[in-house]
Protein backbone atom coordinates (compact mmCIF):
# COMPACT_ATOMS: atom_id res chain seq x y z
CA UNK A 1 0.00 0.00 0.00
CA UNK A 2 0.99 3.73 -1.02
CA UNK A 3 1.26 5.82 2.23
CA UNK A 4 1.37 9.14 1.24
CA UNK A 5 3.04 11.90 3.35
CA UNK A 6 0.00 13.64 5.04
CA UNK A 7 0.00 17.21 4.83
CA UNK A 8 -0.60 18.93 8.22
CA UNK A 9 -3.72 20.42 8.65
CA UNK A 10 -4.44 23.97 7.00
CA UNK A 11 -1.08 23.86 5.86
CA UNK A 12 -1.23 25.57 1.95
CA UNK A 13 -0.68 23.28 -1.13
CA UNK A 14 2.13 24.94 -2.52
CA UNK A 15 1.13 26.59 -6.36
CA UNK A 16 1.43 23.79 -9.13
CA UNK A 17 4.56 23.69 -11.23
CA UNK A 18 2.36 25.18 -14.21
CA UNK A 19 3.15 27.76 -16.75
CA UNK A 20 -0.32 28.62 -17.42
CA UNK A 21 -0.89 32.47 -17.17
CA UNK A 22 -5.02 33.23 -16.13
CA UNK A 23 -6.31 35.89 -17.35
CA UNK A 24 -9.48 37.04 -15.64
CA UNK A 25 -11.97 38.87 -18.11
CA UNK A 26 -14.67 41.01 -17.33
CA UNK A 27 -17.31 38.03 -17.60
CA UNK A 28 -15.35 36.74 -14.55
CA UNK A 29 -14.27 33.55 -16.21
CA UNK A 30 -10.70 32.79 -15.94
CA UNK A 31 -8.80 32.13 -19.58
CA UNK A 32 -6.02 30.02 -19.55
CA UNK A 33 -2.72 30.90 -21.84
CA UNK A 34 0.03 29.22 -22.28
CA UNK A 35 3.45 31.39 -22.55
CA UNK A 36 6.13 30.27 -25.14
CA UNK A 37 9.46 29.59 -23.34
CA UNK A 38 13.15 30.91 -24.74
CA UNK A 39 13.91 27.68 -26.99
CA UNK A 40 10.62 27.86 -29.30
CA UNK A 41 10.79 31.59 -29.81
CA UNK A 42 14.58 31.19 -30.01
CA UNK A 43 13.88 29.13 -33.28
CA UNK A 44 10.58 31.56 -34.77
CA UNK A 45 13.27 33.82 -34.38
CA UNK A 46 15.77 32.68 -36.36
CA UNK A 47 12.95 31.20 -39.08
CA UNK A 48 12.35 35.23 -39.00
CA UNK A 49 15.94 36.39 -39.49
CA UNK A 50 16.37 33.49 -42.57
CA UNK A 51 13.15 34.65 -44.00
CA UNK A 52 14.44 38.54 -43.57
CA UNK A 53 17.97 37.81 -45.06
CA UNK A 54 16.31 36.02 -47.67
CA UNK A 55 13.51 38.87 -48.81
CA UNK A 56 16.69 41.48 -48.70
CA UNK A 57 19.05 39.26 -50.75
CA UNK A 58 16.20 38.80 -53.45
CA UNK A 59 15.23 42.74 -53.40
CA UNK A 60 18.67 43.73 -54.16
CA UNK A 61 19.28 41.48 -57.17
CA UNK A 62 16.02 43.29 -58.01
CA UNK A 63 17.05 46.40 -57.45
CA UNK A 64 20.66 46.40 -58.97
CA UNK A 65 19.56 46.45 -62.37
CA UNK A 66 17.65 49.72 -60.98
CA UNK A 67 20.93 51.45 -60.39
CA UNK A 68 21.16 54.54 -58.57
CA UNK A 69 17.33 54.55 -57.65
CA UNK A 70 18.06 51.00 -56.82
CA UNK A 71 20.51 51.72 -54.43
CA UNK A 72 18.09 54.55 -52.61
CA UNK A 73 14.98 52.15 -52.69
CA UNK A 74 17.60 49.44 -51.01
CA UNK A 75 18.29 51.29 -48.08
CA UNK A 76 14.91 52.17 -47.57
CA UNK A 77 14.00 48.15 -48.01
CA UNK A 78 16.60 48.29 -45.32
CA UNK A 79 15.62 50.14 -42.89
CA UNK A 80 11.77 49.11 -43.57
CA UNK A 81 13.00 45.22 -43.52
CA UNK A 82 15.27 45.62 -40.05
CA UNK A 83 12.97 47.35 -37.97
CA UNK A 84 9.36 47.02 -39.35
CA UNK A 85 9.19 43.45 -40.19
CA UNK A 86 8.26 42.27 -37.04
CA UNK A 87 5.89 45.14 -36.58
CA UNK A 88 4.13 44.69 -39.37
CA UNK A 89 3.66 41.42 -39.23
CA UNK A 90 2.30 41.12 -35.42
CA UNK A 91 -0.15 43.88 -36.13
CA UNK A 92 -1.33 42.74 -39.60
CA UNK A 93 -1.34 39.20 -39.18
CA UNK A 94 -3.10 38.17 -35.37
CA UNK A 95 0.25 38.74 -33.68
CA UNK A 96 1.95 36.32 -35.88
CA UNK A 97 5.36 36.66 -37.80
CA UNK A 98 6.04 33.67 -40.45
CA UNK A 99 8.55 32.00 -37.84
CA UNK A 100 6.19 32.45 -34.86
CA UNK A 101 3.51 31.39 -37.00
CA UNK A 102 5.83 27.78 -37.95
CA UNK A 103 6.15 27.20 -34.30
CA UNK A 104 2.62 27.87 -33.13
CA UNK A 105 3.12 30.69 -31.47
CA UNK A 106 1.07 34.32 -31.28
CA UNK A 107 1.96 37.52 -29.87
CA UNK A 108 -1.09 39.39 -27.12
CA UNK A 109 -1.21 41.66 -25.02
CA UNK A 110 -0.72 40.88 -21.42
CA UNK A 111 -4.86 40.63 -20.69
CA UNK A 112 -5.43 38.41 -23.93
CA UNK A 113 -6.21 40.77 -26.50
CA UNK A 114 -4.70 41.43 -29.74
CA UNK A 115 -1.51 43.17 -30.04
CA UNK A 116 -2.07 47.07 -31.35
CA UNK A 117 0.54 49.04 -33.05
CA UNK A 118 1.98 51.15 -30.02
CA UNK A 119 2.88 47.67 -28.03
CA UNK A 120 4.27 46.07 -31.32
CA UNK A 121 6.57 48.85 -32.05
CA UNK A 122 7.37 49.25 -28.96
CA UNK A 123 8.39 45.78 -28.23
CA UNK A 124 10.44 45.45 -31.41
CA UNK A 125 12.04 48.53 -30.63
CA UNK A 126 13.46 47.17 -27.59
CA UNK A 127 14.85 44.47 -29.30
CA UNK A 128 18.05 46.49 -29.54
CA UNK A 129 18.37 46.46 -25.89
CA UNK A 130 17.44 42.49 -25.47
CA UNK A 131 20.09 41.81 -28.30
CA UNK A 132 23.24 43.66 -25.55
CA UNK A 133 25.47 42.70 -24.83
CA UNK A 134 25.44 40.07 -27.92
CA UNK A 135 23.56 37.24 -29.25
CA UNK A 136 19.82 38.27 -27.20
CA UNK A 137 22.11 38.00 -23.80
CA UNK A 138 19.94 39.99 -21.73
CA UNK A 139 16.70 39.23 -23.30
CA UNK A 140 17.69 35.61 -22.63
CA UNK A 141 18.47 35.84 -18.65
CA UNK A 142 14.78 38.17 -18.58
CA UNK A 143 12.71 35.44 -20.13
CA UNK A 144 14.62 32.42 -17.67
CA UNK A 145 13.95 34.31 -15.44
CA UNK A 146 10.50 35.73 -15.68
CA UNK A 147 7.56 33.16 -14.77
CA UNK A 148 5.80 34.06 -17.68
CA UNK A 149 9.09 34.17 -19.88
CA UNK A 150 9.13 37.64 -21.26
CA UNK A 151 12.11 39.36 -22.48
CA UNK A 152 12.88 43.11 -21.88
CA UNK A 153 10.35 44.34 -24.78
CA UNK A 154 7.51 41.93 -23.52
CA UNK A 155 7.75 44.19 -19.73
CA UNK A 156 8.00 47.13 -21.27
CA UNK A 157 5.39 46.73 -23.97
CA UNK A 158 2.99 44.46 -21.62
CA UNK A 159 3.16 41.90 -23.76
CA UNK A 160 3.38 37.91 -23.84
CA UNK A 161 4.26 35.58 -26.26
CA UNK A 162 1.85 32.18 -26.32
CA UNK A 163 1.19 29.18 -27.61
CA UNK A 164 -1.57 29.48 -30.47
CA UNK A 165 -4.85 27.49 -29.72
CA UNK A 166 -4.88 24.54 -32.17
CA UNK A 167 -8.37 23.42 -33.16
CA UNK A 168 -9.61 20.06 -30.92
CA UNK A 169 -10.74 17.26 -32.68
CA UNK A 170 -13.87 15.31 -30.67
CA UNK A 171 -12.10 12.45 -28.50
CA UNK A 172 -13.66 8.64 -29.12
CA UNK A 173 -15.62 7.63 -26.60
CA UNK A 174 -14.59 3.74 -25.72
CA UNK A 175 -17.78 1.06 -25.78
CA UNK A 176 -19.43 0.52 -22.36
CA UNK A 177 -22.50 0.06 -20.52
CA UNK A 178 -23.62 3.39 -19.18
CA UNK A 179 -23.06 3.16 -15.28
CA UNK A 180 -24.78 4.61 -12.48
CA UNK A 181 -22.67 5.20 -9.02
CA UNK A 182 -24.29 4.88 -5.85
CA UNK A 183 -22.19 7.36 -4.12
CA UNK A 184 -21.50 10.96 -5.68
CA UNK A 185 -18.16 12.30 -6.90
CA UNK A 186 -16.42 15.41 -6.35
CA UNK A 187 -15.99 17.61 -9.33
CA UNK A 188 -12.22 16.79 -9.53
CA UNK A 189 -13.18 12.99 -9.41
CA UNK A 190 -15.95 13.33 -11.95
CA UNK A 191 -13.43 15.44 -14.34
CA UNK A 192 -11.07 12.62 -13.58
CA UNK A 193 -12.67 9.88 -15.17
CA UNK A 194 -14.23 11.70 -18.14
CA UNK A 195 -10.21 12.43 -18.69
CA UNK A 196 -9.53 9.09 -18.79
CA UNK A 197 -12.19 8.04 -20.87
CA UNK A 198 -11.58 10.90 -23.42
CA UNK A 199 -7.82 10.44 -23.65
CA UNK A 200 -7.85 6.69 -23.86
CA UNK A 201 -7.22 6.56 -27.39
CA UNK A 202 -3.56 8.23 -26.48
CA UNK A 203 -2.68 5.89 -24.41
CA UNK A 204 -1.28 2.18 -24.19
CA UNK A 205 -3.52 -1.13 -23.30
CA UNK A 206 -1.36 -1.16 -20.53
CA UNK A 207 -1.09 2.29 -18.93
CA UNK A 208 -4.86 2.41 -19.42
CA UNK A 209 -4.96 -0.88 -17.38
CA UNK A 210 -2.78 0.40 -14.53
CA UNK A 211 -4.69 3.47 -14.37
CA UNK A 212 -7.94 1.85 -13.74
CA UNK A 213 -6.71 -1.19 -11.27
CA UNK A 214 -5.86 1.67 -8.67
CA UNK A 215 -9.23 2.37 -8.61
CA UNK A 216 -10.59 -1.28 -9.11
CA UNK A 217 -10.21 -1.21 -5.04
CA UNK A 218 -12.57 1.23 -4.39
CA UNK A 219 -15.11 0.40 -6.48
CA UNK A 220 -15.25 -3.01 -5.12
CA UNK A 221 -14.30 -4.48 -8.74
CA UNK A 222 -11.95 -7.54 -9.63
CA UNK A 223 -8.39 -5.45 -11.75
CA UNK A 224 -9.58 -6.52 -15.17
CA UNK A 225 -12.60 -4.96 -14.81
CA UNK A 226 -12.08 -2.07 -13.89
CA UNK A 227 -11.44 -0.36 -17.22
CA UNK A 228 -14.92 -1.30 -18.20
CA UNK A 229 -16.08 0.21 -15.07
CA UNK A 230 -14.61 3.55 -15.33
CA UNK A 231 -15.55 3.46 -18.96
CA UNK A 232 -19.33 3.30 -17.97
CA UNK A 233 -19.08 5.81 -15.21
CA UNK A 234 -17.90 8.05 -17.67
CA UNK A 235 -20.75 7.40 -20.38
CA UNK A 236 -23.27 7.64 -17.31
CA UNK A 237 -21.96 10.97 -16.53
CA UNK A 238 -21.97 11.94 -20.24
CA UNK A 239 -25.44 10.90 -21.09
CA UNK A 240 -28.85 10.09 -19.81
CA UNK A 241 -29.12 6.74 -18.58
CA UNK B 1 -28.58 18.44 -16.58
CA UNK B 2 -25.98 15.63 -18.72
CA UNK B 3 -23.55 16.74 -20.52
CA UNK B 4 -25.00 15.26 -23.68
CA UNK B 5 -27.83 16.89 -23.23
CA UNK B 6 -26.45 20.64 -22.57
CA UNK B 7 -24.16 20.03 -25.71
CA UNK B 8 -26.96 19.11 -27.57
CA UNK B 9 -29.34 21.91 -26.41
CA UNK B 10 -26.82 24.78 -27.27
CA UNK B 11 -24.85 23.41 -30.33
CA UNK B 12 -26.81 25.60 -33.04
CA UNK B 13 -25.92 28.78 -30.64
CA UNK B 14 -22.12 27.64 -30.37
CA UNK B 15 -21.84 27.17 -34.50
CA UNK B 16 -23.39 30.76 -35.03
CA UNK B 17 -20.94 32.13 -32.46
CA UNK B 18 -18.10 30.43 -34.55
CA UNK B 19 -18.98 31.94 -37.98
CA UNK B 20 -19.69 35.74 -36.06
CA UNK B 21 -16.11 35.00 -34.66
CA UNK B 22 -14.68 33.93 -37.82
CA UNK B 23 -16.10 37.44 -40.16
CA UNK B 24 -14.94 39.13 -37.35
CA UNK B 25 -11.39 37.87 -37.03
CA UNK B 26 -11.08 38.39 -41.16
CA UNK B 27 -11.87 41.86 -40.82
CA UNK B 28 -15.45 41.79 -42.41
CA UNK B 29 -18.61 43.21 -41.36
CA UNK B 30 -20.60 40.43 -39.60
CA UNK B 31 -24.51 40.77 -39.82
CA UNK B 32 -25.28 40.06 -36.41
CA UNK B 33 -22.60 42.13 -34.90
CA UNK B 34 -24.85 43.60 -32.90
CA UNK B 35 -26.09 40.43 -30.88
CA UNK B 36 -22.06 40.06 -30.36
CA UNK B 37 -21.77 41.05 -26.85
CA UNK B 38 -24.66 39.14 -25.86
CA UNK B 39 -23.89 36.03 -27.57
CA UNK B 40 -20.32 36.50 -26.19
CA UNK B 41 -21.67 36.71 -22.56
CA UNK B 42 -24.23 34.08 -22.75
CA UNK B 43 -21.23 31.45 -24.08
CA UNK B 44 -19.31 32.73 -21.21
CA UNK B 45 -22.06 31.48 -18.67
CA UNK B 46 -22.23 28.35 -20.76
CA UNK B 47 -18.58 27.39 -20.00
CA UNK B 48 -18.91 28.51 -16.39
CA UNK B 49 -22.16 25.97 -16.15
CA UNK B 50 -19.63 23.48 -17.57
CA UNK B 51 -16.74 23.98 -15.34
CA UNK B 52 -19.18 24.37 -12.37
CA UNK B 53 -21.55 20.87 -13.31
CA UNK B 54 -17.39 18.92 -14.47
CA UNK B 55 -18.45 18.14 -17.95
CA UNK B 56 -15.33 16.79 -20.08
CA UNK B 57 -12.69 18.29 -20.47
CA UNK B 58 -12.61 18.27 -24.56
CA UNK B 59 -16.28 20.12 -23.84
CA UNK B 60 -14.44 22.70 -21.53
CA UNK B 61 -11.48 23.65 -23.39
CA UNK B 62 -13.20 23.64 -26.96
CA UNK B 63 -15.31 26.70 -25.14
CA UNK B 64 -12.36 28.06 -23.28
CA UNK B 65 -10.96 28.31 -27.31
CA UNK B 66 -14.28 30.20 -28.14
CA UNK B 67 -14.29 32.68 -25.19
CA UNK B 68 -11.17 33.36 -25.61
CA UNK B 69 -11.63 34.71 -29.28
CA UNK B 70 -14.58 36.68 -28.32
CA UNK B 71 -12.64 37.96 -25.69
CA UNK B 72 -10.28 39.09 -28.41
CA UNK B 73 -12.68 40.25 -30.89
CA UNK B 74 -14.82 41.93 -27.59
CA UNK B 75 -12.28 43.57 -26.08
CA UNK B 76 -9.40 44.46 -28.70
CA UNK B 77 -7.74 47.88 -28.11
CA UNK B 78 -8.88 50.63 -30.32
CA UNK B 79 -5.03 51.91 -31.51
CA UNK B 80 -5.08 55.72 -30.86
CA UNK B 81 -1.69 55.74 -33.67
CA UNK B 82 -3.65 55.33 -36.95
CA UNK B 83 -7.29 56.71 -35.77
CA UNK B 84 -6.15 60.64 -35.81
CA UNK B 85 -2.94 61.36 -37.17
CA UNK B 86 -4.10 64.97 -38.02
CA UNK B 87 -4.96 65.56 -34.14
CA UNK B 88 -0.93 64.38 -33.07
CA UNK B 89 0.72 65.95 -35.24
CA UNK B 90 -0.64 69.54 -34.18
CA UNK B 91 -2.09 68.92 -30.73
CA UNK B 92 -1.10 65.70 -28.99
CA UNK B 93 2.88 65.52 -29.65
CA UNK B 94 4.15 69.04 -29.10
CA UNK B 95 1.48 68.62 -25.75
CA UNK B 96 3.56 65.34 -24.53
CA UNK B 97 6.71 67.10 -24.93
CA UNK B 98 5.93 69.84 -22.85
CA UNK B 99 4.29 67.32 -20.39
CA UNK B 100 8.04 65.56 -20.83
CA UNK B 101 9.33 68.85 -20.28
CA UNK B 102 11.99 67.64 -17.48
CA UNK B 103 13.48 65.01 -19.85
CA UNK B 104 13.36 67.17 -22.69
CA UNK B 105 15.46 69.81 -21.10
CA UNK B 106 18.18 66.54 -19.56
CA UNK B 107 18.61 65.10 -23.06
CA UNK B 108 19.10 68.55 -24.77
CA UNK B 109 21.72 69.64 -21.88
CA UNK B 110 22.97 66.07 -22.57
CA UNK B 111 23.18 66.76 -26.42
CA UNK B 112 23.38 70.35 -27.17
CA UNK B 113 25.62 70.93 -24.59
CA UNK B 114 27.86 68.55 -25.14
CA UNK B 115 27.85 69.22 -29.10
CA UNK B 116 28.56 72.63 -28.68
CA UNK B 117 30.97 72.94 -25.64
CA UNK B 118 33.24 70.26 -27.71
CA UNK B 119 33.16 72.41 -30.51
CA UNK B 120 34.52 75.15 -28.71
CA UNK B 121 36.89 73.02 -27.64
CA UNK B 122 37.73 71.70 -30.70
CA UNK B 123 37.78 75.46 -32.53
CA UNK B 124 39.93 76.27 -30.01
CA UNK B 125 42.62 73.38 -29.49
CA UNK B 126 42.48 71.63 -33.00
CA UNK B 127 44.20 68.91 -32.12
CA UNK B 128 41.84 67.92 -29.63
CA UNK B 129 39.95 66.44 -32.73
CA UNK B 130 41.94 63.15 -33.44
CA UNK B 131 42.04 62.29 -30.07
CA UNK B 132 38.06 61.77 -31.07
CA UNK B 133 37.97 60.92 -34.26
CA UNK B 134 40.68 58.50 -36.72
CA UNK B 135 42.81 60.67 -38.60
CA UNK B 136 40.97 59.04 -41.56
CA UNK B 137 37.58 59.61 -41.40
CA UNK B 138 38.74 63.59 -40.08
CA UNK B 139 40.42 63.62 -43.84
CA UNK B 140 37.28 62.15 -45.24
CA UNK B 141 34.81 65.01 -43.95
CA UNK B 142 37.42 67.58 -45.03
CA UNK B 143 37.49 66.04 -48.62
CA UNK B 144 33.65 66.21 -48.10
CA UNK B 145 33.09 69.28 -47.07
CA UNK B 146 35.97 71.32 -49.24
CA UNK B 147 34.76 74.71 -50.56
CA UNK B 148 37.66 74.17 -53.54
CA UNK B 149 36.29 71.09 -55.01
CA UNK B 150 32.59 73.09 -55.25
CA UNK B 151 30.21 70.94 -54.06
CA UNK B 152 28.92 68.80 -51.55
CA UNK B 153 30.77 65.44 -51.03
CA UNK B 154 29.05 63.59 -53.72
CA UNK B 155 29.18 65.04 -56.61
CA UNK B 156 28.26 68.87 -58.42
CA UNK B 157 25.51 68.45 -59.82
CA UNK B 158 23.84 65.38 -58.26
CA UNK B 159 21.10 64.04 -60.52
CA UNK B 160 17.69 63.48 -59.47
CA UNK B 161 18.40 59.91 -58.62
CA UNK B 162 21.27 60.26 -56.24
CA UNK B 163 19.11 62.57 -54.07
CA UNK B 164 17.07 59.41 -53.90
CA UNK B 165 19.80 57.29 -53.10
CA UNK B 166 20.62 59.75 -49.80
CA UNK B 167 17.10 60.13 -48.80
CA UNK B 168 16.84 56.32 -48.44
CA UNK B 169 20.53 56.32 -46.46
CA UNK B 170 18.96 59.24 -44.62
CA UNK B 171 15.96 58.08 -43.08
CA UNK B 172 17.59 54.05 -42.51
CA UNK B 173 21.05 55.56 -41.08
CA UNK B 174 19.33 58.35 -38.72
CA UNK B 175 15.71 56.53 -37.87
CA UNK B 176 18.14 53.70 -36.65
CA UNK B 177 20.79 56.21 -35.04
CA UNK B 178 17.02 57.35 -32.78
CA UNK B 179 16.07 54.19 -32.29
CA UNK B 180 18.48 53.17 -30.27
CA UNK B 181 19.01 56.07 -28.75
CA UNK B 182 15.26 55.86 -27.16
CA UNK B 183 16.02 51.81 -26.76
CA UNK B 184 18.97 51.70 -24.47
CA UNK B 185 17.21 54.18 -22.27
CA UNK B 186 15.94 51.10 -20.58
CA UNK B 187 19.15 50.15 -19.20
CA UNK B 188 18.16 53.02 -16.49
CA UNK B 189 18.83 56.00 -18.73
CA UNK B 190 22.31 55.24 -18.92
CA UNK B 191 22.48 53.82 -22.90
CA UNK B 192 20.50 56.94 -24.12
CA UNK B 193 22.95 59.46 -21.86
CA UNK B 194 25.42 57.88 -23.75
CA UNK B 195 24.18 57.80 -26.92
CA UNK B 196 23.08 61.17 -26.75
CA UNK B 197 26.82 62.52 -25.38
CA UNK B 198 28.65 60.45 -28.30
CA UNK B 199 26.46 61.87 -30.79
CA UNK B 200 27.08 65.21 -29.74
CA UNK B 201 31.06 65.15 -29.12
CA UNK B 202 31.19 63.28 -33.01
CA UNK B 203 29.33 65.87 -34.47
CA UNK B 204 30.38 68.90 -31.97
CA UNK B 205 33.72 67.82 -33.40
CA UNK B 206 33.39 67.89 -36.97
CA UNK B 207 31.76 71.18 -36.75
CA UNK B 208 34.45 72.73 -34.93
CA UNK B 209 37.37 71.00 -37.15
CA UNK B 210 35.68 72.62 -40.16
CA UNK B 211 35.06 75.74 -38.77
CA UNK B 212 38.61 76.13 -37.65
CA UNK B 213 40.16 75.17 -40.99
CA UNK B 214 37.76 77.40 -42.65
CA UNK B 215 35.23 75.05 -44.53
CA UNK B 216 32.49 76.49 -42.42
CA UNK B 217 30.70 78.18 -44.64
CA UNK B 218 30.73 74.76 -46.59
CA UNK B 219 29.73 73.03 -43.50
CA UNK B 220 26.97 75.71 -41.90
CA UNK B 221 24.76 76.02 -44.73
CA UNK B 222 24.36 72.59 -45.58
CA UNK B 223 23.93 71.23 -42.25
CA UNK B 224 21.57 74.74 -40.83
CA UNK B 225 18.13 73.54 -42.47
CA UNK B 226 17.45 69.85 -41.45
CA UNK B 227 19.70 70.23 -38.16
CA UNK B 228 16.84 72.04 -36.47
CA UNK B 229 14.80 68.57 -37.40
CA UNK B 230 17.32 66.07 -36.65
CA UNK B 231 19.29 67.47 -33.90
CA UNK B 232 15.91 67.71 -32.29
CA UNK B 233 14.43 64.39 -33.18
CA UNK B 234 18.02 63.28 -31.44
CA UNK B 235 17.27 65.16 -28.68
CA UNK B 236 13.48 63.81 -28.18
CA UNK B 237 14.48 60.43 -28.72
CA UNK B 238 17.01 60.69 -26.03
CA UNK B 239 13.99 62.60 -23.64
CA UNK B 240 11.96 59.35 -24.07
CA UNK B 241 14.57 56.62 -23.59
CA UNK B 242 15.57 58.79 -20.26
CA UNK B 243 12.12 58.58 -19.40
CA UNK B 244 11.79 54.41 -19.54
CA UNK B 245 15.32 55.04 -17.44
CA UNK B 246 14.22 56.93 -14.93
CA UNK B 247 10.69 54.74 -14.16
CA UNK B 248 13.17 52.14 -13.39
CA UNK B 249 15.35 54.38 -11.68
CA UNK B 250 12.66 55.82 -9.13
CA UNK B 251 9.11 54.33 -9.76
CA UNK B 252 7.24 56.04 -7.04
CA UNK B 253 4.58 54.51 -5.52
CA UNK B 254 4.13 51.70 -8.59
CA UNK B 255 6.26 48.80 -8.80
CA UNK B 256 8.56 49.00 -11.06
CA UNK B 257 7.40 47.16 -13.78
CA UNK B 258 4.12 48.75 -14.03
CA UNK B 259 6.02 52.34 -14.18
CA UNK B 260 7.87 51.09 -16.78
CA UNK B 261 5.00 50.35 -18.87
CA UNK B 262 3.47 53.45 -17.99
CA UNK B 263 6.30 54.96 -18.86
CA UNK B 264 6.96 53.38 -22.14
CA UNK B 265 3.11 53.49 -23.51
CA UNK B 266 3.69 57.72 -23.51
CA UNK B 267 7.41 57.03 -24.91
CA UNK B 268 6.66 55.70 -27.65
CA UNK B 269 4.37 57.98 -28.97
CA UNK B 270 7.51 60.41 -28.61
CA UNK B 271 9.10 58.13 -30.88
CA UNK B 272 6.48 58.09 -33.25
CA UNK B 273 6.66 62.50 -33.33
CA UNK B 274 10.96 61.52 -33.89
CA UNK B 275 9.95 59.57 -36.69
CA UNK B 276 7.81 62.30 -38.32
CA UNK B 277 10.54 64.51 -37.63
CA UNK B 278 13.48 62.52 -39.16
CA UNK B 279 11.53 61.97 -42.49
CA UNK B 280 10.92 65.53 -42.68
CA UNK B 281 15.01 65.97 -42.06
CA UNK B 282 15.70 63.29 -44.43
CA UNK B 283 13.65 64.92 -46.98
CA UNK B 284 15.43 68.36 -46.55
CA UNK B 285 18.85 66.89 -46.30
CA UNK B 286 18.54 65.41 -49.46
CA UNK B 287 16.55 67.76 -51.30
CA UNK B 288 17.24 71.01 -49.89
CA UNK B 289 20.53 71.27 -47.90
CA UNK B 290 22.51 69.25 -50.74
CA UNK B 291 21.60 72.11 -53.61
CA UNK B 292 24.64 73.95 -54.72
CA UNK B 293 22.94 76.81 -56.89
CA UNK B 294 21.76 78.82 -53.70
CA UNK B 295 23.58 81.72 -52.00
CA UNK B 296 25.23 80.38 -48.17
CA UNK B 297 23.09 83.20 -47.23
CA UNK B 298 19.74 81.90 -48.22
CA UNK B 299 20.44 78.89 -46.44
CA UNK B 300 20.74 80.59 -43.04
CA UNK B 301 17.81 82.31 -43.50
CA UNK B 302 15.93 79.78 -44.50
CA UNK B 303 17.63 77.40 -41.62
CA UNK B 304 17.18 79.83 -39.24
CA UNK B 305 13.55 80.05 -40.21
CA UNK B 306 13.24 76.09 -39.66
CA UNK B 307 14.50 76.24 -36.38
CA UNK B 308 12.40 79.03 -35.48
CA UNK B 309 9.34 77.25 -36.56
CA UNK B 310 10.80 73.68 -34.56
CA UNK B 311 10.94 75.56 -31.63
CA UNK B 312 7.48 77.36 -31.93
CA UNK B 313 5.89 73.77 -32.97
CA UNK B 314 7.09 72.72 -29.87
CA UNK B 315 6.42 75.39 -27.25
CA UNK B 316 3.01 76.81 -28.38
CA UNK B 317 1.04 73.97 -30.98
CA UNK B 318 -2.20 72.50 -29.09
CA UNK B 319 -1.60 75.41 -26.53
CA UNK B 320 -5.92 76.21 -27.16
CA UNK B 321 -8.10 74.10 -25.27
CA UNK B 322 -9.94 73.54 -28.47
CA UNK B 323 -7.44 72.67 -30.87
CA UNK B 324 -7.94 72.00 -34.64
CA UNK B 325 -8.61 68.19 -34.57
Amino acid sequence: MLETTALPRKATLSPPLDTRYQVETPEGIDLPLRPAGLMVRALAFSIDLALRGLIVGLLFIVLAFLGKLGAGLGSILLFVVSWWYMVLFEVLNQGRSPGKHWMGLRVVQDDGTPIGWSASLLRNLLRFVDMLPFGYFLGAISCLQHPTFKRLGDLAAGTLVIYREQPLARPQLPTAQPRRLAFALTLTEQRAILGFAERQGELSEARVKELATILAQPLQVSAPGAVDELNGIARGLLCPT
Amino acid sequence: MKQSLFESRHKAEWEQFTLVLEQLEQGKEAEQVAGFPSDYRRLCQHLALARERGYSSFLIDSLQQQVLRGHQQLYRHRSRLGANVLGFILADFPRLVREQWRFVLAAGLMFFGSLIGIALLVYLFPDLVYNLIPAEQVSEMQGMYDPEAGHLGRSAERAASEDWVMFGYYIMHNIGIAFQTFASGLLFGLGSAFFLFFNGLMIGAVAGHLTHIGYGQTFWSFVVGHGAFELSAIALAGAAGLQLGWALIAPGRLPRSEALRLAARKSVLLICGVMLFLLIAAFIEAYWSSTVGVAPMTKYLVGAALWLLVATYLLFAGRARHAPE
